[in-house]
């Protein structure tokens, strides 16, 4: 994923965004990831996952996908379509969970005080680079830690891990 | 110079120090899912195309959250976590035997200072509460973890909390946590260790700091810790003697509870007055991000209103709350002595007729406590239900869920927008007296409207 360009719809929303309204536990009894993503964010925006676009992108204020350690959560944002987030801040189960399963997120506090709802934005993830095209303004995410990208460029903590275990091996 | 975790995290990497933001490796000493993130974490187990778990003793599966199965769909999930235990030996509880799994884990003398422990269960971090670094992460984590016995951190910062002064009537462990999320905000903490410490703290039996340590997550925290103290031994002790539950598979729990009954920590008595305190301890002069500090004295008990733990008010302030549902329970309030401050309020009143009462002891060894001691009497004559033990209620799973327009004042962790059911209904939270006084009243209510 570390060399994608995503470009695709903002969806806006504010701070202390939870795991419970991005997928409510009454919809945990399945770990299907197609029937997790008909009920994304469907307590605080309900219909998200009807209207969402493949490649639209969440943006979010401060401590995004707090709450509970479901990986359902990332799963289905990912599962509806969202190709990222980008929020000023992350809880950090949800980043953790992220990473590891192949969404990319961004921390970029200023690309979120500058987004609105409906804007077209253009990220180019090797660079960290967010454009808002309906805006003509740049941003740059604060970067990876070199650890981390480790994990992005091998495709998520899976494959990480088994080509870890392979060198172990050999 | 060290704090707790910063010892612990250095142990279990192999090394004398570590440094705050540096990542490592730390081996694990227990790993644990449930039947929502236990599925999850196989399936990616699978992936990984190893067979066997690292050491089948030191993973642990509990089904609690949607258990017993409230339907078809959540006895498959059930049934694929019991199959995997069974097929690799683990510590499974099955129904019967099982409890809310941060209520059984250190009940069962599972859970020992000093250890590093991962769950699929963001409220992983109420282990804190006996000096163990524990952690919630999702299911890949968690497959990795089982499959390797290792998982990558990064060193958290220590915010030290230190809550100075005598706690007064009613008020507890839920009400200083509640109280200090109040007072930092929902990511007062975010990917910091919370230290709790002071004469307050010491003065709180390990169920009360079990409550506190359970909702370091709800500031944000990576993990909630206190230092290891007599009352921890005690308990420890305790575990030891009353654990009852049998368990499938490996024989590996009776190893821990040797190695338990062999160890002994120094005096913290004398090792207070040390600056190398031992390793159960966080050094005198150890660093911290920041040092927070309360006087408990005028604290009141407080309620955090929908739809953050953070927005608290002392219950003098509350106003008029009527009240559709108290639930009283789960992993942060599940334990003998909240059920015993509980029935102290509720003996020989009745349950307010326009409100459900559900009592969820948080495992057998309780309910069976709480039965003995005559609680589970008291909660039926006034008209409660006392559940079996599940997480149910808490995530709206089953057994308590909300409709909407309904409103509940529950003694578990979250208040989220529909964490309960309907996301039109509402969830207070706060400590077992104020659930119990509420529940009484019919409206949110202080002890003392009920009791001197």
């Amino acid at each position: 994923m570390g060399n994608m360009k995503l470009k695709g719809k903002v969806h806006k929303f504010g701070a202390d965004v939870n795991t419970d309204v991005i997928i409510p536990a009454r919809y945990l009894n399945v770990s299907d990831t197609k029937e997790l993503a008909k009920h994304c964010m469907e307590d605080i925006d309900s219909g998200f996952a009807t209207k969402v676009e493949r490649g639209d992108m969440i943006v979010a204020t401060t401590n995004f996908g707090c709450g509970s350690s479901r990986e359902h959560a990332p799963l289905a944002i990912k599962a509806c379509g969202v190709s990222c987030v980008i929020a000023r801040s992350f809880a950090r189960i949800f980043f953790r969970n992220a990473i590891n399963i192949g969404l990319p997120l961004l921390e970029c506090p200023e690309a979120v005080n500058e987004t609105e709802a409906g804007d077209i934005l253009e990220v180019n993830l090797s660079r960290g680079e967010i454009t808002n095209i309906s805006k003509s303004t740049t941003f740059i995410a604060k970067p990876y830690p070199e650890f981390m990208m480790g994990i992005i460029s091998a495709g998520g903590l899976v494959e990480y891990t088994k080509s870890k275990l392979k060198k172990n091996r050999v | 110079m060290r704090t707790l975790t910063e010892k612990l995290l250095a142990a279990h990497c192999g090394r004398e120090e570590v440094s705050v933001g540096e990542f490592i490796n730390a081996r694990i000493d227990l790993v644990l899912a449930n039947d929502i993130t236990a599925p999850l974490a196989i399936r990616e187990f699978q992936r990984l195309g190893v067979s066997k778990v690292f050491d089948p003793g030191k993973v642990v599966m509990v089904p609690d959250h949607f258990c017993p199965a409230k339907d078809i769909q959540s006895a498959e999930q059930a049934k694929l976590m019991r199959e995997f235990a069974k097929e690799q030996g683990l510590v499974y509880f099955e129904v019967g035997r099982m409890g809310i799994e941060h209520v059984l884990l250190p009940e069962q003398g599972l859970v020992l200072p000093e250890q590093v422990i991962v769950g699929a269960d963001s409220h992983t971090c109420t282990y804190g509460a006996l000096g163990a670094f524990a952690t919630g992460m999702g299911s890949t984590d968690i497959a990795v973890a089982m499959a390797t016995g290792e998982i990558w951190l990064k060193v958290p910062p220590t915010i030290k909390f230190v809550y100075h002064g005598k706690l007064p009537k009613w008020v507890g462990g839920k009400d200083l946590i509640l109280y200090t999320i109040g007072d930092i905000g929902v990511d007062g903490a975010l990917y910091s260790v919370m230290e709790f410490a002071g004469e307050a703290v010491d003065e709180l039996d390990m169920d009360g700091r079990f409550t506190m340590a359970n909702m370091a997550i709800e500031a944000g925290a990576k993990a909630g810790i206190f230092n290891v103290d007599a009352k921890t031994e005690e308990y420890l002790h305790h575990a030891a003697a009353n654990r009852v539950s049998p368990i499938i598979a490996s024989p590996s729990p009776r190893v821990i509870l040797r190695e338990r009954s062999d160890r002994r920590i120094s005096s913290p008595d004398s090792s207070f007055h040390s600056e190398q305190a031992p390793q159960s301890q966080s050094d005198k002069d150890a660093q911290y991000a920041k040092i927070i500090e309360y006087d408990v004295s005028k604290i009141e008990p407080q309620v955090a209103f929908p739809s953050l733990p953070s927005n608290t008010r002392p219950v003098s302030q509350v106003g008029e709350v009527k009240l559709d549902q108290v639930v009283i329970g789960g992993c942060t309030n599940g334990r003998i002595s909240d059920l015993r401050v509980a029935a102290k309020l509720i003996q020989g009143r009745q349950i307010h007729p326009d409100l459900r009462c559900i009592i969820l002891p948080g495992s057998q060894q309780v309910y069976l406590e709480a039965l003995r001691e005559g609680l589970v009497e008291i909660f039926i004559e006034a008209g409660a239900v006392v559940s079996t033990p599940t997480c149910g209620p808490c995530l709206g799973g089953h057994m308590g869920v909300l409709a909407a327009g309904e409103r509940c004042l529950s003694t578990t962790n979250r208040n989220f927008i529909g964490r309960m059911g309907s996301p039109e209904s509402e969830v207070y939270l706060a400590n077992p007296a104020v659930a119990a006084a509420s529940a009484v009243l019919g409206k949110i209510a202080g002890p003392e409207e009920v009791i001197d």
